[in-house]
């Protein structure tokens, strides 16, 4: 064995990998315990798990939370701020908001504390013009101060910068020069557009795990060579690219959404490999949801992304959106005699109940196990536990029995999952029925026919290894550089040879960087878009673009089509602003067989049924259970049925029919009345 | 009797309505107010009285419940014959305050969901116009002293016929608003948001069937009916007073005040206004539709569970306010009512609240939203402009923690602008926009801190009006705590520093290139004996600066 792939996710429980064998599209898989605070201890357990030597291997992809859970639990680097005179409460006044609608308490930590931010004499007016000149000796003197109680990391942080990064750039140039390393984060540079919070915070968000994340590569890096690898370890971004170890720590806040980024790139690859481009990924854990929307084989990458309560992370990253239900959400029956599930969650920790380790109120997986969606056979007394908490929070007050209790819940549970997914659809402009659903994650596959039958979404694919979806798109990311530029000028009276000269400077930037690369490409692809509005108005839409020389009557007629499909509604007399040019371009790396995640060696001839267990569908019904690795390959099967893995459970609903592709994906197709 | 599950499931769908009739309605909104600020709200109404059936979850607090007072006010005059009888395909639109409404420029539109010939229910939103006429750009006019002054006024009239707009009355209105132009894009936006909505509605009652829907609609009435009465009953028996005051009303300089007594009775609660101040000169008068709904608003802070709907209001009854400027009738001027005085409602509301359930409310909230309008010439874009800065200010400390810094005023979830659009657009610099230090009311938890900010005019010429409260008392301390900082609005011209006699309310202060205006919002309440805040938390917020070494003193002991 050589040239292996590798990609090495680690969530939250658990770190998995994946090795691909390119020539043979062999496969080895393993998952071990997440090692914290040091991730590294868990990666280097997963490849010993799989026994292979690594001087083998030829890339390994790494997906890791080191930043996010920094960010999560603000167990961040100390870190000092420098800003224009007047200006320092900026991180701490955010927007005027308040974490929710109703309900007028809540509290807010700013990344930086008051005491670490600083104010020195300096000013540029909206246009990029000097009001105030840097007075470099009060910088130096609030560089050393900073320096002095213990700093890090610095962040510069000037107003209207993006217009002018003079002062900036100048500043960190004296910094540079006392600050005992090079953890020094400019705001234009990650971010080079208008609003000086919320690029405030993604600079201080990234000054502020600049250090860590680059320890924590090093360390392991290091590691992995001592063991005999001796290729470039990269690391995913949250734009669903990767990015080489000592290059991704100077922009390390564009990793702290690499997770979900990482699901939906394996969803990319494997819908486009069975012909599905138009796919709503749907990734179920513990406490949350994360939906995104994959749309003609493209994944919608956004700007505004908010990782938490006034946290604006503002860098481009894959539009992955947050649903609060997970299957530890709690079901309750309100004062008023509603039944109610979540948006309180047990978590992981203590969990549903029949996990035996303390929770109390029912979740949404106690009901899945109750109906014999789970196999309760298996979990002895925290069954009984589950059952006697089913009737008495549930049953009792609603005058159900257990099963009807439990089937209330999923119903809700699915209810407002369904709800929630369709606004995520809706504000992204789609009708969830032109979209397959892609499920993941370990409770994706039990609900997700069910919520297709909600949204009346025609079709479920469940991937081979749907439990470690995210290794896989390590393993088939692409390398990809993302670019902003704001305009913000009226359509008709902006320069388009400005335009175009900025689209392909983005694209010429991306395609270096690339090249640096020591990585084997098929290809560069560039995608433009703009990012357009009618004048008067403050929300932007995403126009794609179909080169990097699009003509004013092409952008207003592209504008206006994207417009009416959106909102069915023409407003012919209105001219369109240029907001924002976007462009990514993306390395292609070789398309991997993924037709062996699963064994053909384990699969059988035909259909056998591993067990018929009791599962409530309405009534109790005898349902075939199936071992998914036992499955062959030409499929067909009725439901109800119950297809069971290593890593997750599929629930398939009476009614539906279940058929295989050939890199044994099971597709699901749902009837709708 | 429903089954439970479907009910849930019937509730969960007509909300999801609602909701996406939110969504619909700010993403293809122009008017910054609607689609940056969420200044709109949506929801389903009864047909036969108008009463609330649901209501987008994201639509701006002050509209809880507002819109069923002008909905009714439709099928009534529907019935009476004064206003034209809907046929499939119409809209109506309507901003009358005394019909149901709140200020002018709040402007509802109306529209009836139609099953098998019949009118099943009422679909209707509110959108907060920039412009409407009257006397000033944006209608918050300071010194007005009748509804003319205040712009243009109407009636329920159809604006949508069998599915066409009238192009006549249409450009009856549009000759009667500034930057008529663009108020197209809105009225669309806000049409559109409906028509989403019926497809929906339709789409619900396709799959669950017209008998079931209406049945859940019923039982959903009263188990929010139930759901308040619960919350209710954590309210000790008893009566709680309170007083709130408005700084004046901008035309006669002498506070006004809300007086409000709180009384549980059974599993009811009575807020009786009684002894409020009459009806005032000045624009700050509320009319009743307001003052309803900024009694539900209030009670929706302290208990959120408990869903939006007609039922969940069933067991609050208001009286007292006839006669007082919480019930204005035609021509008092009412352009404060949405954005000041009901924020003054809910104070009280919070004030009397908190002394039965010290455990869910909190101090007062700074509770204004800190309108500060500039209009004028900028020479260099060669144009008129007319720029609006809203901010926030401190919330009260609670039973938990410290109030926030520069929360949202408590009828609105807007963001504020950022400063550099704000530079960007109009012809300003900002010298200081920084934490309002010493505001927060000392308190076991401390209230939190208001805004502190300067702005330049930087060419050209202008004129600065304000529309604040809360700058004669602060925000009020609950349970020992004292209050929040007040409000300060100071003008620096040529030298000198000049403070409106309003204190918080002034209109048209000329203002020339050099000129600033600096305005210190206020400090949210504190909550419980200062005595007994932690001293490691009191020498904290002096290390941060956030009060001097002789507050902390003075304020903590």
């Amino acid at each position: 064995m050589a040239g292996l792939v590798a990609g090495v996710d680690v969530g939250g429980t658990f770190t998995d990998l994946m090795i691909l064998d390119p020539q043979t599209g062999g496969v080895l898989l393993s998952k071990v315990p997440t090692t914290l605070p040091n991730q590294a201890g868990g990666v280097l357990a997963a490849f010993d798990a799989v026994g292979i030597k690594l001087n083998d291997v030829d890339l390994i992809v790494h997906g890791t939370t080191t930043t996010t859970n920094a960010v999560l639990e603000r167990a961040l680097s100390k870190t000092g701020l420098i800003t224009t005179i007047g200006f320092r409460d900026v991180l701490e006044l955010g927007r005027r908001t308040r974490p929710n609608a109703y309900g007028m308490t809540g509290r807010f930590v700013p990344v930086i504390p008051r005491d670490l931010r600083l104010e020195v004499p300096e000013r540029m007016d909206a246009k990029g013009r000097i009001v105030t000149e840097l007075d470099e000796t009060a910088l130096r003197a609030a560089v050393r101060n900073l320096a002095d109680q213990g700093c890090e990391s610095l962040v510069i942080h000037f107003l209207h910068a993006y217009a002018n990064p003079a002062h900036e750039l100048r500043a960190a140039q004296i910094a540079a020069e006392i600050w005992p390393n090079a953890y020094i984060t400019m705001g234009h540079a990650l971010l080079s557009e208008s609003r000086e919070f919320e690029r405030g915070v993604t600079a201080a968000v990234n000054a502020s795990v600049q250090p860590l994340l680059e320890r924590y590569v090093a360390r392991l890096a290091g590691e992995l060579k001592a063991r005999g690898y001796s290729r470039d370890l990269l690391v995913m971004n949250g734009n669903g690219g990767m990015v080489a170890a000592d290059k991704v720590s100077r922009e390390a806040v564009k990793t702290v959404m690499s997770g979900p980024a990482s699901g939906v790139m394996a969803a990319l690859a494997t819908g486009r490999r069975a012909g599905m481009t138009n796919l709503l990924t749907y990734d179920m854990g513990g406490t949350s949801t994360d939906v995104a929307m994959i749309k003609a084989g493209r994944a919608p990458v956004s700007n505004e992304i908010e990782v938490e309560y006034a946290m604006p992370i503002h860098v481009p990253m894959v539009d992955v959106r947050t649903v609060g239900a997970g299957g530890g959400s709690i079901a309750r029956v309100d004062q008023s005699g509603m039944l109610r599930v979540g948006p309180e969650s047990a978590g992981s920790i203590p969990g549903p109940i029949w996990y035996g380790r303390g929770g109390t109120q029912v979740t949404i997986s106690d009901a899945n196990l109750l109906l014999g969606r789970l196999p309760a056979h298996r979990f002895g007394q925290a069954v009984e536990a589950t059952r006697l908490a089913m009737a008495e929070q549930i049953g009792a007050p609603l005058g159900l029995s257990v099963e009807q209790a439990a089937e209330a819940v999923l119903r809700i549970a699915n209810t407002h999952m369904a709800g929630a997914i369709r606004m995520v659809s809706i504000s992204m402009g789609a009708d969830p029925r032109d979209f397959a659903l892609f499920a993941f994650g370990g409770a994706g596959p039990l609900h997700a026919v069910a919520l297709a039958q909600e949204l009346a979404i025609p079709k479920v694919l469940i991937p081979a290894r749907p439990g470690i979806t995210n290794a896989l798109g390590c393993v088939v990311a692409d390398l990809r550089h993302d670019f902003v530029r704001t305009l913000n000028r009226p359509l008709d009276s902006a320069d388009l040879t400005e335009v175009h000269g900025l689209l392909a400077g983005q694209e010429a930037e991306g395609r270096r960087l690339i090249a640096a690369e020591k990585i084997a490409l098929t290809g560069i692809e560039a995608e433009y878009s703009a990012d357009m509005q009618f004048i008067g108005q403050t929300h932007l839409l995403r126009v794609p673009l179909p080169g990097p020389a699009p003509s004013r009557e092409d952008l207003q007629a592209r504008f206006e089509a994207a417009y009416h499909a959106r909102f069915r509604v023409d407003l012919p007399n209105i001219r369109a602003n240029l907001v924002n040019l976007n462009c990514s371009v993306t390395g292609r790396r070789p398309q991997l067989d993924l037709s062996r995640l699963i064994d053909p060696k384990g699969r059988l001839e035909t259909v056998s049924v591993k067990e018929m267990r009791r599962v409530w569908f309405g009534a109790w019904v005898e349902t075939p259970v199936y071992w998914r690795d036992h499955l062959p390959l030409s499929l067909h099967l009725e439901g109800p049925a119950i297809i069971e893995q290593m890593d997750t459970t599929v629930i398939v609903e009476p009614g539906c029919l279940v058929t295989s592709d050939a890199d044994g994906n099971l597709i699901i197709e749902v009837p709708h009345a | 009797m429903l089954d439970p599950i479907t009910l849930a499931v019937i509730q969960a769908g007509l909300q999801q309505v609602c909701d996406e009739m939110d969504l619909t309605f700010s993403r293809a909104a122009f008017s910054p107010v609607i689609a940056e600020a969420d200044d709109r709200s949506d929801g389903i109404y009864s047909a036969t009285d108008g009463s609330l059936i649901a209501q987008g979850s994201k639509g701006l607090p002050v509209f809880v419940g507002v819109m069923q007072f002008s909905t009714r006010t439709i099928v009534e005059r529907i019935k009476a014959g004064i206003t034209a009888a809907p046929e499939p395909g119409d809209i109506y639109i309507v901003n009358d305050p005394y019909l149901g409404g709140t200020h002018l420029m709040d402007v509802r539109f109306a529209m009836p969901f139609w099953r098998d010939g019949r009118i099943f229910c009422w679909l209707s939103n509110t959108g907060h116009w920039p412009d409407t006429g009257g006397a000033v750009p944006g209608g918050f006019s300071a010194s007005a002293i009748s509804a003319e002054q205040e712009g243009l006024r109407l009636p329920p009239v159809k604006l949508f016929k069998k599915g066409e707009m009238d192009a006549e009355l249409w450009q009856v209105i549009c000759s009667n608003i500034r930057v008529s132009e663009q108020r197209i894009g809105d009225v669309k936006a806000q049409a559109s948001a409906l028509l989403v909505g019926a497809e929906r509605l339709a789409g619900l009652m396709d799959r669950y069937g017209d008998d079931t829907v209406a049945q859940a609609i019923s039982e959903m009435r009263n188990l929010a009916a139930r759901q308040m009465r619960a919350m209710v009953r954590l309210v000790p028996e008893g009566s709680y007073q309170s007083r709130a005051y408005v700084d004046s009303d901008g035309v006669v300089n002498e506070p006004l005040t809300i007086a409000l007594n709180i009384t549980r009775t059974g599993d009811g609660l009575e807020f009786d206004f009684t002894g409020s101040s009459l009806p005032c000169m000045g624009p700050m008068n509320s009319v009743r539709a307001t003052t309803y709904s900024s009694v539900y608003l209030a009670m929706r802070h302290i208990f959120p569970d408990v869903p939006i709907s007609a039922g969940a209001f069933e067991p609050l009854t208001i009286i007292g306010i006839e006669g007082t400027f919480l019930d204005a009738h035609y021509p008092r001027p009412v352009s404060g009512c949405a954005a000041e005085v009901s924020q003054r409602i809910a104070e009280a509301v919070f004030a009397a609240m908190v002394q039965a359930l010290p455990d869910r409310v909190t101090a007062a909230p700074a509770g204004t939203s800190g309108n500060f309008g500039l209009g004028g010439h900028d020479p260099e874009k060669g144009r008129d402009f007319v720029m609006y800065q809203i901010s926030g200010g401190g919330y009260g400390g609670n039973a938990d923690h410290d109030g926030l810094a520069n929360g949202c005023s408590t009828i609105g979830i807007s963001k504020a602008p950022p400063v550099e659009i704000m530079e960007q657009t109009y012809p300003v610099l900002y010298r200081r926009y920084a934490l309002h230090e010493g505001s927060g009311g000392a308190g076991m938890h401390r209230g939190g801190f208001g805004l502190d900010y300067e702005i330049e005019l930087l060419r050209g010429h202008a004129r600065a009006s304000f529309v604040m409260d809360h700058g004669r008392t602060g925000p009020q301390g609950v349970l020992g705590g004292k209050d929040g900082a007040v409000n300060r609005v100071e003008i620096l011209k040529g030298g000198q520093s000049l403070v409106p006699e309003h204190l918080s309310k002034a209109q048209d202060i000329v203002l020339a290139p050099g000129d600033r205006v600096r305005v210190r919002t206020p400090g949210g309440g504190g909550y419980g004996d200062p005595a007994k805040r932690d001293p490691a938390l009191v020498a904290e917020d002096v290390r941060l600066g956030r009060y001097t070494p002789a507050e902390a003193q003075k304020l903590f002991g």
